[in-house]
């Protein structure tokens, strides 16, 4: 028995581990096992791969296939996004999708079908997902695509682990001709302006906006919106257009310890906030990052979780559509400023409308979506709760993958589709919201 | 043209992380296990795709003493580089009071290094080139009650290598002899070693390349292991023989 918790360090468990590099001993452990959930790399927040008995995927990390024409890459479960970002970046090719980590399993990622700062535009991975094999409760193995066992292709992408373990995954890549964005950042003075801002630019590849969870009344809201494009080799000066894919360094900063957990308090992060909103003197500034900044900037420094210290933290992740969007973020806004319980990290982005092929517990709606950290503390669990009575009175939801504590009801009354699964894979998240 | 590293054991921690190491220095690589399973050929085109060198699974049975001169015959090509790194820890025990589980460390910790490498010393001499290195162990400098069936055998393949160094030297075939402590892998599971002592995979990995690349007589992974085996050696046998390790 091992403690396992993922990201959110929140809760923590002892769980039976198992580990196999062969597709035969998977096959075993799931018919030797009455329920257990995969879990890729723990980097979901709550307990979304948490169970009693666990299987793990990550020594499933080995690259099948590479079609380099084509940019479509062939890859077991437990590879991490890093290690496909080193292997196709060059070459030219990007990930269609990526989140805020790229310590992730592309298991992981399709389980949670996860989406980035494209999603109004491009859509989550879901959409780029070719074909995957999918290890089912009886021991099958099945081909998994648009046309072949479709059923459980589709409750497959965004279904939690809940369908089954997928074992390898076929996907579409996206071209690019150098590793570099081309990013534009602008700052809003108040939650309007942010909105206004992203309306304007609605055409952008990439968007997402920072914003300051703590300032009040007028300029509540206060922001930077940073787009960016994947930049052209034109768009590179003459040294970085000698080596245009350069793959990101390996180096990362550890924090070696849990943080006290007054390190992160109300005026600390008002603080933070303060040199963040006015290091950008420009209302509006232009500059060619690398990938790896632009997409990741918190994986400069592994383990930040535990800056939250060891009672964990949980995010806060809602979408809600746009037609409800201003005044639904106002209000939550305005609940989240009076709490005082500020969010050290609070990110809006924009997404477009769900796919035709993902599962009826995936995310992705047509709205905004915000995503706030909270420290766990009694009076953040209670400011939480009403703010679930917001997020549903505007007619949204919330991430699963983010989520640690929501209640059954109130996830029944935000997904109500229905959603059917084999019931030996199961997590403490699924048997909290009775999936 | 790409040089070559075979790796004798290439389903060991140790083997696999060697492998990428020298794949991502450009070598084509020979991958040689017992075990020529599903996850060897999946290992194989894993690291054709990452590193883009050659990469192929070839059969070798440690414990099959009459098979090894063939094995080394029927490589192509034959390496520049070979890094002997199978083992079998055994179980102390029950090798006490049995003949086969005591022939079965000698052999894969031992015997079936020196019959391997022989043959392959045979051909560099005449080529007048490669390198040969040997993963030996800590437990072979000194022997301890709980493990010395196992350390024996390893006292004698730093002896062998330590001759064939010797012998070697004149003919431009470098022999390097690479010696972990604890090492976090399989064949260690379960057994509890102090962290700062512990070496990743990895690291012997890195430490094997090294032994290659800046030609090493001994290396020893981690660093630490050379002061505190150079104590242990030390001890009085008086002193030694009452001791509880």
């Amino acid at each position: 028995m091992e403690n396992i918790f993922n990201w959110g360090i929140f809760p923590v468990v002892k769980a039976n581990v198992l580990r196999t590099n062969l597709t035969e001993s998977c096959r075993n452990i799931v018919q030797a096992n009455q329920s257990l959930i995969a879990r890729g790399n723990g980097r979901c927040y709550g307990d979304s791969s948490l169970g009693n008995t666990i299987f793990s995927t990550l020594q499933l990390n080995k690259f099948i296939d590479f079609d380099t024409e084509n940019g479509i890459l062939t890859l077991e479960s437990g590879v991490l996004l890093h290690e496909i970002l080193e292997v196709c970046v060059p070459k030219g090719y990007f990930l269609p999708v990526t989140p805020g980590t790229k310590f992730i399993t592309i298991g992981g990622a399709l389980a949670s079908n996860i989406h980035g700062k494209n999603h109004h535009k491009e859509g989550a991975i879901s959409r780029y997902v070719i074909s995957f094999q999918l290890l089912t409760e009886n021991g099958d193995i099945l081909q998994c695509s648009q046309t072949e066992n479709t059923e459980y292709y589709k409750q497959t992408l965004g279904g939690m682990g809940l369908t089954g373990i997928i074992l390898t995954v076929k996907l579409q890549l996206r071209k690019i001709e150098t590793a570099y964005i081309n990013q534009t950042s602008i700052k809003a003075k108040n939650l309007t302006e942010i909105l206004d801002l992203f309306e304007k630019h609605k055409h952008a590849t990439y968007s997402v906006a920072w914003i300051d969870c703590l300032t009040q009344g007028k300029s509540m809201g206060r922001s930077i919106l940073m787009l960016g494009e994947h930049a052209k080799l034109s768009d590179l000066k003459a040294d970085a257009k000698q080596k245009p894919f350069v793959v990101h360094p390996n180096k990362q900063l550890n924090i070696p310890f849990m943080f006290p957990s007054f390190v992160l308090n109300k005026w600390s992060i008002a603080a933070f906030n303060f040199l963040f909103y006015h290091k950008q003197f420009k209302q509006k500034t232009n500059s060619i990052i690398h990938y790896n900044p632009y997409f990741y900037p918190l994986d400069a420094l592994d383990n930040w979780n535990r800056i939250y210290g060891k009672n964990g933290f949980t995010q806060y992740q809602f979408v809600i559509p746009f037609e409800n969007g201003r005044e639904g973020l106002q209000k939550i806004l305005e609940k989240i400023t009076a709490s005082g319980c500020g969010s050290f990290l609070a990110v809006l982005k924009t997404m477009g409308q769900k796919e035709d092929f993902e599962s009826s517990i995936s995310f992705p709606k047509e709205g905004y979506t915000l995503a706030l950290d909270f420290k766990i503390s009694p009076k953040v669990l209670r400011l939480l709760d009403e703010l679930d009575v917001l997020v549903k009175q505007y007619d949204g939801r919330l991430y699963l993958t983010k989520d640690a504590r929501m209640t059954k009801e109130f996830f029944k009354e935000t997904y109500t589709e229905a959603f059917l699964h084999d019931s030996k894979f199961q997590s403490l998240q699924s048997q909290r919201l009775d999936l | 043209m790409n040089k070559t590293v075979l790796i004798i054991g290439s389903n060991s921690d140790v083997g696999q992380a060697t492998a990428y190491v020298f794949a991502q220095k450009g070598f084509d690589v020979q991958l040689a296990s017992r075990n020529l399973n599903e996850y060897q050929h999946k290992l194989a085109k894993d690291i054709t795709i990452k590193h883009e060198v050659k990469a192929d699974c070839v059969f070798f049975d440690g414990n099959k003493l009459d098979t090894h001169s063939a094995f080394v015959q029927n490589l192509v090509p034959f390496p520049d580089v070979v890094v002997s790194v199978f083992g079998y820890l055994g179980d102390q025990k029950k090798a006490e009071n049995s003949i086969q589980e005591t022939v079965q460390i000698i052999n894969a910790n031992y015997t079936g290094h020196v019959t391997v490498l022989n043959s392959i010393a045979q051909i560099m001499e005449e080529n007048k080139q490669g390198t040969i290195i040997g993963v030996s162990s800590v437990a072979g400098e000194r022997g301890r009650q709980s493990n010395y069936i196992y350390g024996s055998a390893k006292a004698g393949f730093t002896a062998y290598l330590s001759g064939l160094r010797n012998r070697m030297c004149q003919h431009n075939v470098h022999v390097a002899t690479v010696i972990p402590g604890f090492i976090n892998t399989k064949m260690t599971e379960g057994i509890p070693t102090p962290k700062p002592l512990t070496a990743e995979a990895k690291q012997v990995a890195e430490a094997i390349y090294k032994a290659y690349y800046k030609q090493k007589n001994v290396v020893y992974s981690l660093f630490m292991w050379r002061y505190i085996m150079l104590i242990i050696r030390n001890i009085p046998e008086f002193i030694f023989k009452k001791m509880k390790m």
